[in-house]
């Protein structure tokens, strides 16, 4: 941990990297997801097919897959971006999919008779989900997508492969200084342990406090 | 009673599952403040006939009408007619994540544009006069199968729905409880409120119903007013019915 120490403020930097590109990634692939499920239950099947297209394709295709794509082909195709927010844009549309399975599943909680009600009270198609199908469903799914944050948390590691400087890149960098494999690693593994157990300690809470009474 | 004044009138509906037909060329009108209470065995097409009123089961030909205007086939002019047909169900589908409240005045705000203040003071009203005001801050799950039915009643009646229909909505309660859901029922019907009642709870049909109509297969065998129709039933199939429904 001493040579960590040793290189505090380049580690800390990017950590804050690493954290930022979880925090923003994290947040669109939630709002993504919940977006993408909504389209898989909605009553016009050609937004049906494009959720489930959608969800097939990043489910299938290795994300580092896409981090290269984003990042070499893009600025062929004339879209040139800085590489940072490319990346945490590929996390986020990548995760998102994890995210839809998981609210779908969530969705399928959701009793029928309570869409029956709903649609006998006069609401629309779009009201009865977003005001009691999403916040069930979504009730339902905390510790899923906990565990989908986590898995985005180790995956923001593989930004390093394209170029971004972030927690695993700059400990490869330390490493190539000091050449203490085993005490860098370590600790840069300790320190993704200690982000997961916050976030699966995070989620535990929220699900604590919003679950429903049954 | 003309369909031109008639609140709820079906003619000629008729509804297949697959290959069963369960509603065969029915045709039933029913007047403003009337309570119409439908029994008939399972399988009898009873709940069917119900749910098609406000299309929550579609069907496959004639006519049904509500206070004059005829049932949309879908979107927003079919969620208004639903808006003004109350529903009370036999599992009481109450919101699961809403408080008994909220569940009361969602409709009222997100459908009819309430505000939140006065869509709480009415639902209060509803909420004690259905005799769970005290519960009002609680979660569906925290209550009875009576308060549950009674807090689903209040649900519906915060729309001031032109027609309550009742799917059968004691069927999934304790013994002890269903008294109190019927006795909210018999005072809704005291009070003019046009009701559509599916229920097998013959002493409701006795106590609060203008109408009984039996039905069997899918179709509309006898109707008439409770006495005549407990006292003398006119069909076999009613009479059958009748005799294994009330001697036990």
């Amino acid at each position: 941990m001493n040579v960590l120490i040793d290189h505090l403020g380049d580690v800390l930097g990017a950590l804050g990297t690493t954290l930022v590109m979880f925090l923003i990634a994290g947040v669109g692939s939630i709002v993504i997801g919940v977006l993408v499920t909504v389209a898989r239950v909605s009553p016009i099947p050609l937004l049906r097919w494009v959720a489930f297209a959608y969800v097939q394709f990043f489910i299938n295709v290795p994300l580092l897959a896409l981090l290269v794509l984003a990042v070499f082909a893009l600025p062929d195709a004339g879209i040139i971006a800085p590489l940072e927010p490319t990346a945490i844009v590929v996390l986020a549309v990548y995760e998102a999919a994890y995210v839809a399975e998981a609210v779908r599943s969530g969705v399928n909680t959701v009793a029928v008779g309570q869409l029956e009600a709903a649609r006998a009270l006069g609401f629309n198609q779009l009201q009865s989900l977003r005001l009691i199908v999403v916040p069930q469903a979504l009730r339902a799914v905390v510790q899923p997508i906990g565990n989908v944050m986590i898995a985005l948390v180790m995956n923001t590691a593989l930004a390093a492969a394209v170029g971004v400087v972030e927690l695993t890149s700059e400990v490869n960098k330390v490493n190539l200084i000091e050449a203490q494999p085993i005490a860098i690693f370590a600790g840069a593994g300790v320190i993704y342990m200690a982000i997961a157990l916050v976030i699966g300690l995070a989620a535990g809470w929220v699900e604590r406090r919003v679950a429903i009474v049954r | 009673m003309n369909s031109v004044n008639a609140m709820v009138s079906l003619a000629g509906v008729n509804k297949h599952f697959g290959d069963l037909h369960v509603l065969k060329d029915v045709s039933l009108t029913v007047a403003p403040q009337e309570v119409v209470v439908i029994v008939g065995p399972s399988g009898s097409g009873k709940s069917t006939l119900c749910r098609t009123i406000n299309r929550l089961e579609p069907i496959d030909s004639g006519d049904i009408s509500i206070d004059g205007e005829a049932l949309p086939v879908e979107g927003a002019a079919l969620a208004r007619h639903r808006a003004d047909v109350g529903m009370v169900f036999q599992s009481f589908n109450l919101f699961a994540h809403k408080t008994i409240l909220e569940n009361v005045t969602l409709a009222p705000r997100k459908v009819r544009g309430v505000s939140r203040k006065d869509a709480e003071a009415e639902a209060m009203v509803l909420l004690e006069r259905v005799g769970i005001g005290e519960k009002a801050r609680q979660f569906p799950a925290e209550l009875s199968g009576g308060q549950q039915q009674r807090a689903a009643i209040a649900r519906a009646l915060a729309m001031k729905p032109k027609v309550m229909l009742f799917d059968e909505p004691t069927s999934a309660l304790d013994p002890e409880m269903v008294s109190e859901v019927l006795d909210v029922m018999v005072s809704l019907a005291a009070e003019g409120m046009t009701m559509i009642v599916v229920t097998h709870e013959m002493g409701f049909a006795r106590r609060a119903a203008d109408r009984v109509i039996f039905m069997d297969h899918g179709q509309i065998v006898e109707e008439n007013t409770p006495s005549a129709f407990f006292d003398a039933p006119q069909s076999e199939r009613a009479r059958s019915f009748l005799s294994s429904v009330l001697d036990h």
